[in-house]
This record gives C-alpha cells, structure tokens and sequence, in this order.
C-alpha cells in the first residue's frame, strides 16, 4: 500500500472507534458515541492545523440537530452566531436585480448564520471534555483493509508520514525529521471527511458502495468574510441571488450573509457540471461582487478572510451505500446535504448521531444504510431529489420544475437522473461553436476594483501554507496529457477551475509547454479531483497541518 | 542538571494579523495559537542535550492565560518532563516576566534556562537578558549552535559581523536563535503520554511581582495601504513623471 514501508516501524494504537474527520458530522458522531458508550475508546483524526481550520460552509444552519446533540450550545454561542432575519431571493442582470419569491426552502426563520469553523470549535471541545482524543494535523492518508472475499473489512487507518522530502518519485523519501505516520486500528472506523474526502472515495471504489447510485455530482464554492463601514449592514438578512454574472444554462447563485459588527459573508457557488471549458468559476464569483447592489455595499470595506471549497450535490439518488464491512460513510463524505435549502450541516450533524445511535445499538455497521435512509435526515433528501437534476436543462427549467416539485412536496412518481461532472465538459472546438463562454464574458466586467485582484491574491487571505519540501499531494497519473491531448481538447481547464491557481501551464524550455502544480497554494477544496475531464488527478492528503488556516469562515 | 525552558503563546505565525477596529490591539478571536517559534527551538534544543545524557530533566514553564497550557501540553509531547503555568489573565510585560522567572529559576534550581530570543508578537527580544542580569548569570544570546566542554557552555552567536563563539560558566541563560535546530513533529503516543505528565497551574501572583505597566500602548495601526501603480506609454512619459516627483531633477 504504503510508501517507506521497508524497515519502518510504525507505531499502533487500537480503539473502538476512529472518526477521521473534524467536521460537523465526525465530531456530531464521536459526541454521540461517547455519551451512549462512556467506556469506548475514541479518537477523531483532523488533517488541518487545528479543529475548523479547514471548515468553510455559508453557512446558514437549521439549530434542530445541534440542540438535540449538545442542548447549551445557545447560551456559549461560537464566536460568529447571528439569528436569521429577513430572506431575500434576487434575480440579478447586468445592470439591475429583482426580488423574487423566496422560495420555501430558503426560508430561515428560526435559523443562525455561524461560522462552521467556529462552531466545530465548540464541539470539540465537548468532544474533549466527554474523553474523545480528538487529533488536529494527523490527516488519514491510507484506509487498512483485511481479509478478501466475504471477510473483507475496514480495521483503521494510516496517518501520514510528516518529513518526507521530496525527489523525482511521487512517493518521495524520509527526511531528517521523518516521523512515521501511526496505524490507528479501529473497531469501527467512521469517514466524516466532508465533500470528496480521499479516503472516502477509495472505499467507494474499493466496495462498490455507488454500484446502485447516479453519478455523484458537486458545486465549487467560494465565500469571503468583509469588514464594511459602518451603517451599511442589517444583521441577520439572508440574500441569495440568481441570474448574472452567468447565463442561463450555468447552473449557481450567490450568498450574502450579513453578520453583526458590520461584517458580511459573502460568497458564489457554481455548478461543477458547467460546460464550458473557459468559464472561470474564481471570475463569475469577482465579476458578482462588482454588480452595482454589491460594489455599493463593498466598496470602501476591507476583505478579512477568503477559502474555496467543493459542495456535494447529488443527493438521494446518487448517496453511495453507507456501511461497508467495519467502517461507515457519514456527512457530505457520502452526500447528505441538502442543496435546495443550501444546507448541509444539520444534515451532516444528524448522519453522525444517527451513526452513533446505530453503532450503540447494533454494535455493528450493517443495516445504516438502510437506517439512515428510513430516518428524518433520509427523507428530508427523498422530498427534493427531483430539483438540483431539473436545472440540468437551465435556469428557468430548474426554477419551473423546482416549483413543480415543491408543490409535490417530492411525491412525483420519477426520480431524475444526475451526471457526473467530470464528462459534462464539451470539447473547446464545440465550445467556440457554442460561444456560450463569449458570450458570458461580453456581458461581464473589464474593469473590477474590489480585491482581490487575482487567485494569488485570494490565496493571500486564507492562510494555506505547505512545507515545500514535502512531495506534490496533487497526483497527476499522466501528465504527457496536458500539453497534448488536453491542450487541444479542452485547453487544460484546470488553468481556470483551480479557485487559487495550483494548476498553471508554463515553458518547458525547450518550446513546448509543461504543466506546473503550485501545491503550497491549494485550500483543499477537491475541485480538480472532480472536474479533470481524464480523471488522473488524485488529490490525497498533504503533511498533517498543511492547507488553509481559515478564520472565522 | 535541570533545563528549565520558558514558553509563550502567541499568534501562530500563519496567522494574517489584523489590527481590532478600535486600535487597542489586534483581532484574537478565533485566531490559532501556538508556541513562540523561538521557545520551541528552546524546547528542541533542551530536548536534545536531555537526550545525549547532558540534563537529567526538563521543565518548560510558560506565564499566560488559561488556555497556554495547550502550548504546554505540546511541549511535554516533545518530550519535556513537566510543566508549569503561572496563570496571569493580564499582559505580562517583560521585566515582570523577568522578574518572575528569577523567583521560578530560584526555585527550581536549573543549571541552564533556555529560551527563545523574542517572541514574535510583542518583538520585545529583552526577557533573557534582564533574566540573567537579575539573576546576576552569564548569558549566550542569538545562539545558534551549543555545545559543552569541561563543564563549560560553548555558545556560537549570530551578529551582525558573522559568527561569535562565546565559552559560558553555568549556570546560565541562553536565548536561541531560529538556526540552532529544527523542532520534531509530535508523534501521535506522545500526545497521548502528555496528558498523563504533570502540569501544574498556579496564579500569577503567587509570585509575588508587583509591578505596575512599564509600558503604555498609544495606538495599533495598520501598515499604510500601498497605492497601485500606474503604467506609463513611453521613456518620455517616464521621465516626465518622475521630473514632477522631484525624484529627477
């Protein structure tokens, strides 16, 4: 399996259960856990420096599962917690926007926009204080499996090695520092590593757990934290927009969060399924912002933090199987959220709970699956199936069916069919004849003020750092094609879908062109996994610590 | 012999730190903490001398908030012996720290105290030389290699001329530069191991230092805001311009 194996000694540490993972479901599961079984031994393995550096949501959040897990949080809110206030849904064009209806989904009476950094915080520490051994800048890199045939099981993890340096193998070799990666052997082990976790998608394969799902498909996200003037913000106002910067087929929309101390999140998702190889998802988000209802509200504010991050977007009919032999899929590492609400937290909190209520009941894996799907979280996915694959054939489509089905309340006997993203990419030559991405840039902005100016000053304000030396975590299986084949077919998209501009292709000095991957720059959001139209980018975890250090995001 | 090794926690050094809104500091909410870098060189290099037989123990004392016993904790899963935290909730300035690590080093009775050159949030780079004034020892700062002979510290500094090697009686302090060595990773049953190490917690004050604030902040500003620049057509243009600077004459 493992790289440095020969003559290694790795150390081992067994318990009842790893959670890898430290986001709203992973630590949602290993409260859960601790509280119906107070002798087991638990331990939650996080890749970033500490517990929300990379926990990057909107994020409006449904309170319902988090009072139910950990019924004070209210009075020792996290350090972003504002109640929601008026919703609002706009149509935007170039120049004006229109309020529409809210739909029902986008309203949030009742509900708190948080920073999901912050509030993991919070269930850390009450993770911590209940016995967890919760583990920031250990990432899982490698799933241990035993047995074959009907035997065959999940037994734990590998952590990864730290002090590799690296060399013309991709595997690199043990530096001065080197300190192994421990085997942590589990019971049960949990993946709650959040939209395309890595070790996620090699138990998908390896068990076939998407054998009877839809191709799984995804959103980019971008969001930004603004410190404005004051007198412009109105705490608690929701808006959420769609319409310009991008055409009618493209399917995404904007957030903007306003929060208290005049601070607005402010941020853009677009559907990973676009078919243009030239569209820029990093563009459609700046160009948004420099709309006249957004410049009139930016314009004088400082930008305080920004990150990018994949949104899982399938749903029911494309959520893998749950349960393997040993381990669980739980959080939007299978793809619990809801992506009419725009919400996925609650769900992921719930899809932990639920794991820990079945693994305590059952004492074993088989039959959550099943159980999740018959449960409220479940059902709640059941009910809006049909609306995220309705804006297959574009905005007004998406918005009639969306209607449609809400009306249904999700009893319409079919069930829509959704694609993967990565083969929705029409070729450039059929992307010229379609002048679909010229067309969008004609109506966009030349000139946009507000910072940040580019990709590289974005990266600026989300903290990523990667020791240098460590081998490129981004492995690309070919990279002969770049210059090649993708050159010519799509114009090496990964140029543009990157949020921070790892993927760059330069002068290879000898008149040919080479691609170059800016590892230390990357925020860990899975877009280029998902969206390589040849599927050779693996994207694996980095050096315990490394990535994004987001701040209240 | 002991090494007694002070720590601080500080703003990690990722961190982009902004100024608060009203100037009277900088943003601290939800922002990551860790050990000054330099006291963790400290930490490393003690560990290190503990580990070719040169110190029997090793005991990292920090002066903080409540929390810096996270910055602890790391510390004892490096590999020191144990802990102390003077518990202050106020701004300790540098020579109350001074002053209350001679009563700490009276205590305990170190044959060396390592620590870092400065901190990287206050840059006040002054503790370790009161400390040994106070404590009326020799000291080796900047250093940035360690070696003993005869009993004897041989202390390699960084100055502005190169490299200085100093011979040093002990006791002594010493305050480490960023090249004397590279800090371990934390292994995972380490950390484990940590939580069973002894770390005590004791008030500030227990101390004794009453001193009031030798320094007063007036204001936290932020760097001016650099101005775009402007592209110009031709040499011409270039020369003009700078003829209006009064940069040319």
């Amino acid at each position: 399996m493992s790289e440095h194996d020969e003559g290694i000694e790795r150390d081992v540490m067994e318990y009842d259960f790893a959670i890898v993972g430290g986001g709203p479901a992973g630590l949602a599961c290993a409260i859960r856990l601790k509280e119906k079984l107070p002798d087991a031994s638990i331990c939650l393995l996080e890749k970033g420096s500490e517990i929300g550096a990379h926990s990057l949501s909107g994020c409006v959040m449904e309170p319902g599962p988090l009072d139910e897990l950990m019924p004070g949080w209210r009075d020792n809110p996290p350090a972003i917690c504002v109640p929601a206030g008026r919703d609002e849904f706009r149509l935007f064009t170039r120049t004006r926007s229109f309020r529409l209806p809210t739909p029902p989904q986008m309203h949030n009476a009742g509900n708190f926009i948080v920073s999901l950094g912050e509030l993991c915080k919070q269930m850390a520490a009450r993770a911590e204080a209940l016995g967890v051994e919760v583990f920031p800048g250990f990432p899982g890199r490698h799933v241990l499996i035993e047995g074959d045939g009907a035997a065959v099981r999940v037994v734990g993890v590998r952590c990864g090695d730290m002090g590799v340096e690296s060399d013309e193998t991709p595997d690199g070799h043990p530096g001065e520092q080197f300190a192994p990666g421990v085997d942590i052997r589990a019971g049960t082990t949990l993946f709650a590593e959040g939209c395309r976790g890595s070790l996620s998608k090699e138990v998908i394969a390896r068990f076939h757990l998407d054998h009877d799902a839809a191709p799984q498909t995804y959103g980019l996200g971008f969001k930004e934290l603004w410190q404005l003037p004051e007198g412009r913000v109105t705490p608690g106002l929701i808006q959420h927009s769609v319409g310009w910067p991008l055409d009618n087929a493209t399917y995404g929309g904007s957030f903007l969060y306003h929060l208290d101390q005049d601070r607005v999140y402010i941020g853009y998702v677009v559907g990973l399924d676009y078919a243009d190889p030239r569209f820029s998802p990093f563009e459609a988000f700046q160009q948004f912002k420099h709309h006249p209802d957004m410049l009139k509200l930016l314009e004088g504010g400082e930008i305080i933090s920004s990150g990018a991050r994949t949104i899982v977007e399938g749903g029911w009919q494309a959520l893998p199987r749950m349960d393997m032999p040993g381990a669980l899929l739980i959080g939007d590492g299978a793809g619990t959220l809801n992506v009419p609400k725009i919400k996925g937290v609650h769900q992921a909190i719930r899809s932990g709970m639920l794991a820990a209520d079945h693994l305590a009941a059952h004492g074993d894996t088989a039959g959550y699956d099943a159980a999740f799907r018959a449960s409220p979280a479940g059902r709640e996915l059941h009910k809006i199936r049909n609306i995220r694959p309705g804006f297959h054939h574009g905005l007004w489509a998406g918005m009639a069916n969306g209607a449609l089905e809400t009306l249904l309340g999700g009893r319409s006997p079919w069930t829509l069919e959704t694609h993967a993203d990565w083969n929705s990419l029409r070729s450039l030559q059929d992307s010229r004849a379609h002048g679909e991405q010229a067309a969008m840039a004609a109506n966009w902005l030349a000139e946009r003020p507000l910072p940040p100016r580019d990709r590289l000053a974005s990266v600026y304000f989300a903290n990523t750092t990667h020791e240098e030396s460590q081998p490129v975590h981004l492995r690309v299986a070919d990279v002969s094609i770049c210059a090649t084949r993708c050159a010519q077919e799509f114009g090496n998209p990964c140029t543009r879908f990157c949020p921070v501009g790892v993927y760059e292709m330069i002068d290879d000095g000898s008149g040919g062109r080479k691609l170059q991957i800016n590892a230390s720059n990357c925020v860990h959001c899975k877009a280029c996994d998902i969206k390589d139209p040849y599927q050779i980018i693996d994207w694996v975890t980095p050096e315990g610590g490394s990535g994004p250090n987001y701040q209240t995001m | 012999m002991k090494i007694l090794v002070g720590i601080k926690r500080v703003i990690d050094y990722n961190v982009r730190v902004q100024v608060n809104r009203d100037g009277t500091g900088v943003v601290k909410d939800g922002v990551k903490m860790s050990i000054n870098p330099f006291d963790e060189i400290a930490v490393e290099e003690a560990l290190r001398i503990k580990e070719r037989g040169d110190a029997a123990e090793v005991i990292v004392v920090s002066i903080g908030p409540e929390p810096a016993q996270q910055q602890l904790r790391t510390a004892l899963a490096m590999g020191a012996d144990r802990a102390v935290l003077y518990q202050a909730d106020e701004e300790v300035q540098p020579l109350a720290a001074a002053r209350a690590l001679l009563r700490i080093v009276q205590a305990e009775e170190p044959g060396l105290v390592l620590l870092g050159k400065q901190a990287i949030d206050d840059d006040a780079n002054q503790v370790g030389q009161m400390l040994a004034a106070l404590w009326d020892r020799p000291q080796a700062t900047f250093v940035s290699a360690l070696d003993f002979s005869d009993g004897k510290l041989v202390a390699t500094r960084e100055v502005d001329a190169g490299l200085e090697k100093i011979e040093v009686e002990l006791p002594a302090v010493v305050t480490v530069d960023l090249r004397l060595n590279e800090p371990r990773f934390v292994k995972m049953p380490d950390i484990m191991k940590a939580k069973r190490k002894p770390l005590d917690i004791k008030p500030f004050a227990e101390l004794g230092i009453e001193l009031p604030p030798q320094l007063e902040t007036g204001l936290h500003e932020p760097p001016p805001k650099r101005q775009g620049g402007v592209k110009l057509d031709s040499v011409e243009a270039l020369v003009k311009a700078l003829r209006d600077k009064g940069v040319l004459t």
